[in-house]
């Protein structure tokens, strides 16, 4: 039986830098490798439509006579399918989350 | 001398999970337990039928929050069987790996509530303080920190290099050590103990009649562990399950903090036997057959069924999940409890209502 088995532990964190951070303050750093937001590189995209069909979530929306493409931010569950499917390599996930979706809307690109 | 009934949940301070409980009690002694649950049903099990057997890896990992990845990991192990793929010795090292860090941040997340539980707030910020070290590793390599995302029919979808190796191997001895720091606290800490010890105590006969699983089997002394069905590549790794035979609260709590360390030695022997080679094979045509599959998760067995007729969508699809099979002895054990012991008591078998209801 022991008494006190968190004095050592509570008196070295206190003599400690805390672990958190002041969040709003110091913004976070994005952890590599991390899923986040998906980005959209318009130049080198051949409007083929593969990622929309390969989308778990039907996120994807591809216009190949307008040449748009589009993404419901609040579907895509940020998987990397999309990704690992395009032949011209214009997708990427970015590591950081990004914005906060404010509305329902598709974005158009 | 008269009843009353104390309705306990779905919405609980002390308990994250919606599980509601008609507590009978007298004086202050619990006499009768009368769950009901379904609060939470999402008709995952129903989406078979929407998803494609591929896209449906994402809804079993979502089944739970918590051991996500395990749910991902028996779906596809029961798609390969049923398709006969050969998934590559690497891929299955790697779920092995990915596997066990879920066991540890399970463990660690079920520490710290249970220190909140007892009313032991800085043991609580402690063991999710060593758990955030587990989820930055996991998010550095599969991209996610609960929802790991990376298993697919086939394989995984993501590779950890040499470096990333050393570099998590090196960061594991730090987590291990924080980890002997905080277990020794909750193994040794009388204030601990006064709350656990000869707490909801489940006999060997009882806990293996009443078709528990996981640490709350191993805790009553039974010795039983999915892992040693071999799946992924435990056939090649070598460990003994963790059990106690006590069969209290502290017993399930010493066989966890066990645990952890268990899984620290099989993370460090899956990379130094990881085997060279791809993550995954191609995968064509699809799944015409039926499978079971039990793997173990951190709350214990866990059985997936699966029934394909040979085109895309699969043609049933059912989960048996960990609580679900301990709930009837978490009945048990709140019969004659005390009032005040119920929270304690609900959380050791570590309830994880959200995937019981899928
Ligand atoms: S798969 Fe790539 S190239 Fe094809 S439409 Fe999508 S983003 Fe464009
Ligand atoms: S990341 Fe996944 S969910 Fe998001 S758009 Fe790509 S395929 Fe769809």
């Amino acid at each position: 039986m022991g008494y006190f088995t968190l004095t050592r532990l509570a008196l070295k964190w206190a003599l400690s830098k805390p672990v958190t951070t002041r969040y709003p303050f110091e913004p976070r750093q994005p952890v590599p490798g991390s899923r986040g937001e998906l980005a959209f590189t318009k130049e080198s995209c051949v409007y083929c439509n593969i990622c929309a069909k390969k989308c778990p979530t039907g996120a994807l929306v591809v216009n190949r006579a307008g040449k748009r493409w589009a993404i419901d931010r609040l579907l895509c569950i940020q998987c990397g399918c999309c990704v690992e499917s395009c032949p011209k390599k214009s997708l990427s996930l970015t590591p950081s989350h990004g914005t906060i979706a404010i509305t329902k809307d598709r974005e158009w690109f | 001398m008269a009843r009353t009934i104390i309705p306990f949940g779905p919405q609980h301070p002390v308990l994250p999970e919606p599980v509601h409980l008609d507590l009978v009690v007298e004086d202050e002694k619990v006499v009768e337990a009368r769950p009901s649950i379904g609060f939470i049903h999402r008709g995952l099990e129903k989406l078979v039928e929407k998803k494609d057997y591929q896209e449906f890896t994402y809804i079993a990992e979502r089944i739970c929050g918590i051991c996500s990845f395990i749910h991902g990991q028996t779906y596809c192990q029961a798609v390969e069987t049923i398709m006969n793929l050969p998934v590559p010795p690497r891929a299955h090292y790697l779920r092995t790996i990915w596997g066990e860090f879920s066991r540890l941040h399970s463990h660690l997340l079920w520490l710290g509530l249970m220190a909140d539980a007892l009313g032991f707030e800085s043991l609580f910020m402690h063991s999710w303080r060593v758990r955030e070290r587990v989820l930055k590793i996991i998010e550095a390599t599969t991209g996610g920190r609960v929802i790991f995302g990376t298993c697919k029919v086939g394989g995984v979808r993501r590779d950890i290099g040499p470096e990333a190796a050393a570099d998590i191997l090196k960061e594991l001895d730090g987590i291990e050590s924080d980890m002997r720091e905080i277990t020794r606290v909750f193994l040794k800490d009388r204030s601990v103990k006064d709350r656990m010890c000869g707490v909801g105590v489940l006999t060997k006969e009882e806990a293996y009649e009443l078709g528990c699983v996981g640490p709350t089997l191993r805790a009553s002394g039974v010795s039983q562990d999915m892992r040693q069905l071999g799946y992924a590549a435990f056939h090649e790794l070598r460990f003994e399950p963790v059990t106690r035979t006590d069969g209290d609260s502290y017993a399930r709590c010493a066989v966890r903090c066990g645990e952890l360390f268990q899984s620290v030695d099989l993370i460090r022997q899956a990379f130094a036997r990881l085997p060279g080679g791809d993550i995954a094979v191609k995968v064509t045509g699809n799944p015409n057959g039926e499978h079971i599959a039990r793997t173990e998760q951190p709350r214990g067995e866990v059985v997936y069924h699966l029934k394909a007729n040979g085109t895309k969508n699969l043609q049933r699809f059912r989960v048996r999940t960990p609580t679900f099979a301990n709930l009837p002895a978490l009945l048990k054990v709140l019969q004659g409890c005390e009032l005040a012991d119920v929270p304690v008591l609900v959380l050791t078998i570590d309830p994880c209502i959200s995937c019981t209801e899928r």
